[in-house]
């Protein structure tokens, strides 16, 4: 199985994520999706750092896990706090800034 | 004698190096204070305000009887020296200096600068005595005797002036002073209007001045009158400069005397009070245009074209005057259009070259006098008819008022010319010397002669008009403004004594300077000439002449003493009806430069909105537009947003893979 596969299935994951954040309403969902693409470029810099031999990628991909746990964190709590405010988690209700 | 040196002097000298040595008399040096006094005394009742209401006017009496107490000194001073030692330059500062261009601020105190000095004065101070009494009842009397005096002081600058330039602050000053004082009662709006107009009308003229002046500059690098006269007379300088300049000064004195085609402005100064037309509107600024000609007669007499234009302006000036003259009621501006006539004759006597010179500025001393009194008289009518000035609703005033009736009965007769009185002495003498042919041209003398002996005889219709319609035939009066009736009464002494005064000057000043030798006196100023013959013997010309006026006095006795006048007037002949309107000048002032100068206005109004706004207001709007466009991508929603950050990036990518393959 060449390392081929790997790029093809992150960029799978990548799609699935992406239209995931642009098609589904519920918060929690496109949060999901976000994950999902994040997760789907840790998987490329891992293989990537497999194809080239060095340690760069894996490095990076511990960096985008902290960062996401970190983006996780705030996320969920912003989320938690529109649904309890506006008994609704959809994503296109939240558009107070606009005028 | 510095002025006989300056004559024989290179015709251009350069202007830092001054024409004129230093004054010899130091006498001369006092003609400062002719100009200081009247200008402190217009600044403390201008400065101190109300505080000066109670004294003011008193103030402004002896600022103009001191200037005039100097200038009889300086008089005799002047009379004190030989004939060929009277012009004396009196230097004060330097002024300007910027380059080639150096002007000193100087004097010239001659025995022209100090006939109209005398004449300011004189007459100035006794209509500001007049003022006194006939502005009693005016809240703002202090305000009207600081407006005249700095009318005086600005006028002795204008005549007491070495230079084009120090001439010209002087011509501006009676200029603003005639502004402010035939606006004196501006909160009445036709008023105010005819200020403007006489001020609109004299910046026509000052163009020209300017222009002139600007010429002078050019032609002989320097604008002090040593310079500019000994360079005309030098036949240095080309026929066509001396022309255009000639017939610039010629616009100017137009503006400023009120001559064809810039009289329009007269009539309607007179909305100012009477005193006022007296002194600046007939005896004195309205004299400033035969003045400067008079001041530059070296540049006229080298200059022939000009000169003829000058004569003919005013002759035309002459008969316009005294046709309007014929036909208005209002007693005041049946007065203007005399004054514009008068002044209609000197410019002409102005336009006969150095032979006219003399006898122009001794008509205009004895006009300043009996015009002087007329107007004064004329006040004196309104002050005891309640205002009126229609002379419709006057006549038989004679019987009430016998001060004025023979106060101005001397004038009548004055401007009328019969003997002994002032007007036979200076008018005969023009018209004789309008009869004498120029450069061997009989034409000339033929058609400037007529034209003053016609004159004169229409100027005796219409003074015979304005005096039986006013002070003889029966009474017309009207009710005065609350209803009641007239009670005409004499005015106070203060007003009756300057028109004493007057009365005095217009029955015996021409006998008096005649005989003294006033011709003579200018001689310094204005040149000498030989006596000419006119084409007519003067005996027979004096004959026509007073034919002339006894037909037109026997014409007005006829109509207006013996007959009943109407009060309300006659439709009249097309005539009558084309001078009750100033002979259609108003209209065709309008058509042609008013209405035009409207449109051009409105279209350059339209123009500055239309493209200068429009393109600024364009830019705006368009950058509104864009944003509004633009606007429209920022729908709130974020899931459209990462929509287009997807598209993009895929673009993006597209387009590297693109151009990397």
């Amino acid at each position: 199985m060449s390392l081929t596969h790997y790029l093809v299935l992150a960029a799978i994951l990548f799609a699935i994520g992406a239209t995931t954040v642009l098609l589904r309403r519920n918060a929690i969902i496109v949060f999901m999706g976000v994950e999902l693409m994040l997760n789907s470029t840790n998987l490329l810099l891992v293989t990537f750092s497999r194809m080239h031999g060095n340690l760069s990628g894996q490095v990076l991909a511990f960096f985008v896990m902290v960062v996401a746990a970190a983006e996780v964190v705030v996320g969920l709590a912003i989320i938690v706090t529109i649904f309890r405010t506006r008994r609704s988690a959809s994503v296109d209700d939240v558009n107070l800034l606009k005028s | 004698m510095h002025t006989l040196i300056s004559l024989t002097a290179p015709a251009v000298m350069p202007a830092v190096d001054p024409v004129v040595a230093a004054p010899e008399w130091a006498g001369a040096q006092a003609a400062v204070w002719l100009v200081a006094l009247p200008l402190l005394s217009a600044a403390v009742l201008l400065l101190l305000g109300r505080r000066a209401d109670r004294w003011g006017h008193w103030l402004g009496v002896l600022a103009s009887a001191g200037a005039f107490v100097v200038g009889v000194v300086l008089l005799l001073g002047v009379l004190g020296q030989p004939a060929g030692q009277r012009v004396h330059d009196v230097h004060l500062a330097t002024w300007l200096d910027a380059g080639a261009l150096s002007i000193d601020a100087g004097l010239r105190v001659d025995p022209l600068s100090l006939t109209f000095v005398l004449l300011v004065t004189f007459v100035g101070t006794l209509i500001h005595v007049y003022s006194v009494a006939y502005m009693e009842h005016d809240a703002a009397r202090r305000r009207f005797f600081a407006y005249l005096n700095l009318f005086v002081a600005a006028m002795l600058l204008l005549v007491l002036a070495d230079s084009y330039v120090l001439l010209f602050v002087g011509w501006e000053g009676v200029g603003l002073a005639s502004y402010l004082l035939i606006g004196f009662w501006n909160h009445h709006t036709p008023y105010a209007v005819a200020a403007k107009k006489a001020f609109v009308a004299n910046r026509v003229g000052d163009v020209g001045l300017l222009v002139a002046m600007g010429l002078l500059f050019a032609t002989f690098g320097s604008l002090d009158f040593a310079t500019v006269e000994a360079g005309a007379a030098s036949g240095d300088v080309s026929q066509g400069t001396l022309t255009a300049i000639g017939l610039m000064l010629l616009l100017a004195a137009c503006g400023k005397s009120a001559q064809f085609p810039l009289q329009s402005w007269l009539g309607d100064a007179m909305a100012g009070p009477t005193p006022v037309s007296a002194l600046i509107h007939a005896a004195t600024m309205v004299t400033a245009g035969v003045y400067l000609i008079i001041r530059s007669g070296a540049v006229f007499t080298a200059a022939p074209t000009a000169q003829l234009v000058v004569a003919i302006v005013g002759a035309i000036t002459l008969l316009f005057g005294a046709i309007v003259g014929c036909a208005k009621d209002d007693i005041k501006k049946a007065l203007a259009a005399s004054t514009m006539s008068q002044i209609g004759y000197m410019v002409l006597a102005a336009g006969l070259g150095p032979i006219g010179y003399a006898f122009a500025i001794f008509h205009l001393v004895t006009h300043g006098f009996f015009k002087a009194g007329m107007f004064l008289g004329a006040g004196s009518v309104m002050h005891g008819m309640d205002d009126q000035v229609d002379m419709r609703r006057f006549g038989g005033l004679g019987r009430y008022m016998k001060i004025t009736y023979f106060t101005f009965m001397a004038g009548w007769l004055a401007i009328l010319g019969i003997p002994p009185f002032a007007g036979f002495f200076s008018k005969d003498k023009i018209i004789e010397a309008a009869f004498v042919p120029v450069d061997g041209q009989p034409w000339r003398a033929w058609v400037f002669g007529g034209v003053a002996l016609i004159g004169a005889g229409i100027t005796a219709f219409y003074m015979s008009r304005l005096f039986f319609m006013t002070f003889e035939g029966q009474k017309r009066w009207s009710k005065t403004k609350d209803g009641g009736e007239q009670h005409p009464h004499e005015s106070p002494a203060l007003m009756t004594w300057p028109m004493i005064v007057l009365a005095a000057g217009s029955v015996g000043l021409g006998l008096i300077l005649s005989r003294v030798g006033f011709v003579e006196w200018l001689e310094p100023s204005v040149g000498h000439t030989e006596h000419h013959e006119p084409v007519l013997a003067v005996p027979i010309l004096i004959a026509l002449t007073l034919i002339a006026v006894a037909l037109g006095l026997v014409l007005a006795w006829r109509r207006y003493a013996v007959s009943t006048v109407p009060v309300t007037p006659p439709l009249g002949t097309a005539l009558t009806r084309a001078a009750r309107v100033d002979l259609y000048q108003d209209t065709v002032n309008d058509a042609l430069l008013v209405a035009p100068g409207q449109y051009l206005t409105r279209s350059l109004v339209y123009g500055d909105k239309a493209v200068v706004d429009g393109a600024v207001t364009g830019i705006g709007r368009a950058t509104v537009a864009v944003g509004d466009l633009v606007r429209r991508a920022q729908n709130g929603f974020a899931r459209s947003y990462a929509a287009v950050m997807v598209v993009g990036v895929v673009v993006l990518a597209i387009v590297v893979l693109a151009v990397r393959g």
